[in-house]
């Protein structure tokens, strides 16, 4: 019956079921499911403090963490970072995503680190086709680009690997409106165009669940609602909560 | 003016050991904010290495040097992976103990195994003078054990700048975290700046015996360690470059300051802790370090 079922919706990338993780003592993640689709767009809201960062950190292996963590089916719940990465999910974690000591290139470059193709060249290239002052700068120390700058190499870096799940840690984190407008119609277009699927966790709620398909809200590491990002934005308890309206 | 200009070829060639030893400590540094206090003793052991294997086994000189520099290298991935890695790297009191720890073991262990009487070490290079400068003479073994130290620092140069391991180790030098959420084992990068640092150690011991006024024995290395942190912290302590300038310049303080100024050569480790103790003071991150920047 299940497999009827599934085989109609597009294939589950990200599968996770009763999650529970923390920092040593503390519990953070109160055991919570959620998935996340083939090509979708998937938002995490939620206020400082509500598991947000932690969740994505558990899904990459950073933190111990029980659970079921399934991509593709297979069962990550106990990989380790490298490990996760190999199978095809990249992480920009929340704010220095970047490698600061090292120059843009070498970061693009670091960030294809488990590929051995030959193709890793011409993909720099796209990116600095897409983001032209990464080509300018190339040579510069990451940590002398601004803060947007950063944000966009962090994003480039991590798609180098060339990823089947790309999960962002609040990337508006920081960033004038005007460009945090311009990042998140950039993360739409890739989406659109590589069909790469994402995840992203967000405090800014408008922006987010512009581009989302489907969002969850996190509230002291339970999910308290969850739907259609359409549906979302319209629900009065989250206009109120999230988007000051 | 020939005393003077000796002095000058000697400080050099004393340098260029602080220099190379300055530069296995940078390594260290540079992946994990560390000082390996036992440096010098992983080198002074290395060293015996390279004696037993040219003096008791036959190997000709250089392959015996090579040999033990990947020995050392080999023994320094062990103690990373046994004494280094089980513990939290943020946290550098216990690591430092441990490299005390490992200071005082490998220095006894070298003790009971080759006892503490110097022994004459086979020489590396040319004996004899390239040149006569202003009646001072400028000896082949100054000349290549500068060389040593410009091929050594452009190995590890090509090393780190050219190859997908330089790659990882910079990129984990710069950010654990990201490094791993790009795919970067850790742990076996940082095994990999250990063996490195140990074999150009190993190397660096080799060359500063290898002339007829030196000999090796376990306490070669113990004022040389100082020298050689005080020359890394001079340069800045992840700089390669600024390892070289500072054990030169360590090498010329200890060789023409302590006899012009008159400190009795007994205190002329004083005069490496006096310039660790301003640099420390003056410019912390050396003269060409990374200064420490933090976001906030």
């Amino acid at each position: 019956m299940t497999e009827q079922s599934t085989s109609e919706k597009r294939a589950e990338v990200l599968d996770v079921t009763h999650l529970e993780g923390g920092y040593g003592p503390i519990q953070v993640l109160h055991g919570f499911d959620f998935h996340v689709a083939e090509g979708e767009v998937v938002v995490i809201l939620g206020a400082n403090g509500a598991g947000k960062t932690t969740t994505l950190r558990a899904v990459s292996g950073m933190i111990q963490r029980t659970g079921t963590i399934k991509l593709r089916g297979e069962d990550i719940s106990s990989a380790t970072p490298p490990e996760v990465v190999r199978k095809g999910v990249a992480h920009v974690p929340q704010g220095r995503g970047t490698l600061p000591e090292l120059s843009v290139e070498d970061n693009l470059r670091v960030g294809a680190y488990i590929r051995s193709d030959d193709e890793v060249d011409a993909d720099m290239d796209q990116w600095f086709d897409i983001y032209p002052v990464l080509r300018e700068r190339r040579n510069q120390r990451a940590g002398s680009l601004s803060g947007g700058e950063q944000q966009m190499l962090a994003v480039a870096r991590a798609l180098m690997s060339r990823p089947s799940l790309l999960l962002l840690d609040e990337p508006s984190l920081g960033l004038a409106p005007i460009i945090v407008q311009d990042l998140f119609d950039r993360f739409s277009h890739i989406n659109k165009d590589t069909g790469t699927t994402m995840l992203i966790v967000e405090q800014n709620a408008q922006l987010a669940l512009g581009i989302a398909d489907r969002g969850y809200v996190l509230e002291s590491g339970h999910i308290q609602i969850e739907g259609p990002a359409d549906d979302l934005i319209h629900d009065d308890a989250i206009r109120k909560a999230y988007l000051g309206v | 003016m020939e005393l003077f200009i000796n002095r000058i070829f000697d400080g050099l060639s004393n340098g260029a050991t602080y220099a190379l030893i300055a530069m296995a400590l940078v390594m260290i540094f540079k992946a994990t904010t560390l000082i390996n206090f036992a440096q010098g003793e992983f080198a002074m052991f290395g060293g015996f290495i390279a004696y037993v294997l040219a003096t008791e086994r036959g190997v000709p000189m250089w392959g015996a040097v090579v040999l033990a520099m990947v020995i050392s290298a080999l023994l320094a991935a062990g103690i990373e992976r046994t004494l280094i890695r089980p513990f939290d790297p943020a946290d550098h009191l216990p690591l430092v103990i441990i490299t005390l720890g490992l200071f005082l073991a490998i220095n006894a262990v070298a003790g009971i195994v080759w006892r503490f009487d110097p022994r004459a070490f086979p020489e590396l290079f040319p004996s004899g003078n390239a040149a006569s400068i202003g009646g001072a003479n400028l000896s082949w073994y100054t000349i290549f054990t500068l060389l040593t130290v410009l091929v050594v620092a452009g190995a590890l140069t090509l090393l780190l700048n050219k190859t997908k391991i330089g790659l990882a180790f910079r990129a984990v030098s710069s950010n654990l975290e990201s490094s791993e959420l790009v795919g970067i084992k850790v742990g076996p990068t940082l095994q990999f700046g250990w063996a490195i640092a140990a074999a150009v150690g190993t190397l660096a011991v080799a060359v500063f015996v290898a002339t007829p006024v030196r000999q090796i024995e376990p306490n070669v290395m113990i004022t040389g360690l100082i020298f050689a942190v005080s020359a890394a912290a001079l340069g800045g302590l992840d700089s390669l470059g600024g390892a070289i300038v500072g054990g030169l310049a360590i090498g010329l303080v200890q060789s023409i300051v302590v006899p012009y100024v008159g400190v009795p050569s007994e205190l002329s480790l004083l005069a490496a802790v006096v310039v660790l103790m301003l640099v420390l003071l003056f410019k912390p991150s050396g003269l060409f370090g990374t200064p420490a920047v933090e976001r906030v």
